[in-house]
């Protein structure tokens, strides 16, 4: 298997590929970014947290119009994390009204982004669809 | 005699393409058109503040000054995202409000004809082999594969989750939004657009970010406005007509975005704006219900929804029966965007700050012609920058 590198720090791989956040240890706000101090209290200490891998979809759009050299559309969303809000794609779903809808239930995926010179696979992430038939039971 | 400040004069330019005109035309267009409409001169001021954001380093100020009159006045160029305008507003009046000088003048200026998207509009290739950056230690360009930065993106998901969070909206909705907006700029000679637009050209336009389609979202476009500010003492010295026609600032109130969940992942536009209207309406005495009429920062169809409730004009989660009620419309209970708004009008970044309190003023003077709310008395400016800042103005009609 090929080297492979996440896209952004905050992606970890391995056999269950999730995502951290630093959680300020004083007041509990979680940043993606690396930080100088906490935006919410000033606090300077932080942990690393797991966030959940599955969540809803609390707000999206489906850009159609973007920067040459980005595929459209795309679906762009936020997704609630467990009461953590994440900022992501929505993957293996049709980038339309009918099937993407606000509180669908959605799981973190990941996916090969594409290879360098030296051979190493940048991976991405993206939420998907929780099929209904692997969906918490109602 | 008060600590009041007031607006003495005040001018916009026409909002649209002016291929034959440069920034310090635009910007000398809008400060000599306040000055006359003040009555007074650029020897009267004793403050410059001048806003512009994509050529933000190039002076703009001393510029002007260059054009119209290089008298030696502190000059502070200002930007501050979509709220440079009201900035540089403020940044005059605080000198006039801390009694260093009687009078000044703020100018907000932009060229942005064609500028097509502003953030996002330019993602950077993948390099030859994956080396992490920046504060994300990412390894090629995020937009597009985290999300989207581009503001019709980001905005789209700001009345999103509006939506989530109350229901009641739908593409269809905004779109109407967008309706109410074009058809109150075919009344407004200065707007960029003076176009009515069917629903259904509407929602059959362009798709930029679902929900916004083109017409929906704000038109890149050039122009300037520009407005004296005067202490009260001062304006007790100067003739009738000058007081008659001044527009007490009874607040203006500038705010950045307190930290709330999620905010670094989407911003919160709705915090900073309710915080910058509570204060607005404890510093003028007012309340939401005396607004006669409101210029809002409807820069996409999607955020006009949520500044509704953001500004208090409804009840927390009404904004959509409040948009459905008429009330919005120029003839309904609470006039919003009747100068067709960001969408229609136009949204010449740094004079977007200004040119919402010309609006205003020009109400409050009974000088709007045929758009002119009757009565008017009173009215609310607002302005949002992603970054984020909020500026919220409330001006009243004077009593002379």
């Amino acid at each position: 298997m090929p080297d492979q590198i996440p896209l952004v720090d905050y992606l970890v791989l391995g056999d269950d590929p999730h995502l951290v956040a630093n959680e300020c240890t004083a007041c509990g706000a979680r940043f993606f970014d690396r930080r100088n101090a906490c935006a919410s209290c000033g606090g300077a200490d932080f942990a690393k947290v797991d966030i959940d891998t599955t969540g809803e979809v609390r707000a999206f759009t489906i850009v159609s119009f973007a920067a040459p050299g980005v595929p459209v559309p795309f679906v762009a969303a936020l997704v609630d994390c467990g009461g953590t809000s994440v900022r992501a794609n929505l993957v293996n779903v049709e980038p339309d009204d009918a099937h993407v809808t606000l509180g669908m239930p959605v799981r973190l995926t990941t996916s090969v982004m594409g290879t360098d010179e030296a051979g190493t696979e940048a991976v991405t992430f993206g939420f998907e669809p929780v099929p209904v038939s692997a969906g918490a039971p109602a | 005699m008060s600590d009041d400040v007031w607006i003495l004069g005040i001018h916009m330019t026409n909002f649209g393409k002016h291929a034959d005109k440069d920034l310090v035309d635009l910007a000398s267009e809008a400060a000599l058109g306040a000055l006359a409409d003040g009555g007074v001169t650029i020897q009267d001021m004793g403050v410059l503040a001048a806003g512009n954001l994509m050529q933000a380093s190039s002076g703009v100020g001393q510029q002007l000054q260059k054009q119209i009159g290089q008298t030696g006045i502190p000059v502070y160029n200002v930007a501050n995202a979509c709220a440079t305008g009201a900035t540089a507003l403020r940044t005059a009046m605080m000198a006039v409000k801390a009694g260093e000088c009687d009078m000044g003048l703020a100018v907000g200026v932009e060229k942005l004809s064609g500028a097509g998207l502003l953030t996002g509009g330019n993602r950077r290739p993948d390099s030859p082999t994956w080396e992490p950056h920046g504060r994300y230690g990412a390894v090629a360009a995020l937009d597009g594969r985290v999300g989207t930065e581009i503001m019709p993106g980001v905005f789209a998901q700001v009345g999103m989750e509006y939506g989530h969070r109350y229901g009641g909206t739908s593409f269809e909705l905004f779109a109407r939004i967008s309706e109410k907006n074009h058809a109150h700029s075919t009344l407004n000679p200065k707007a960029a657009y003076q176009k009515r637009f069917t629903l259904e050209e509407i929602m059959g336009d362009i798709m930029i970010a679902y929900p916004n389609t083109r017409p929906m979202c704000s038109a890149n476009c050039d122009g300037a406005a520009a407005a004296v500010v005067v202490s009260d003492a001062a304006l007790q010295k100067l003739s009738l007509e000058q007081r008659r026609r001044a527009l007490k600032v009874s607040a203006s109130v500038l705010t950045s975005d307190p930290y709330t969940e999620g905010c670094q992942v989407l911003p919160d536009v709705n915090t900073l704006t309710r915080n910058a209207a509570t204060t607005a309406y404890e510093q003028a005495g007012v309340g939401p219900e005396d607004l006669d009429l409101v210029e809002l920062h409807d820069c996409f169809a999607t955020a006009e929804l949520v500044h509704y409730d953001n500004l208090g004009l409804c009840e927390p989660g009404g904004a959509v029966d409040l948009f459905e009620s008429g009330a919005t419309w120029r003839d309904g209970a609470r006039p919003v965007n009747v100068s067709g708004g960001l969408q229609s009008k136009g949204h010449p970044i740094a004079a977007t700050g200004i040119a919402n309190i010309w609006e205003v003023a020009t109400h409050l003077r009974d000088e709007a012609g045929e758009r002119q709310i009757e009565g008017a008395k009173v009215g609310l400016a607002h302005v949002i920058g992603l970054g984020s800042a909020c500026g919220v103005h409330i001006l009243e009609k004077a009593a002379v």
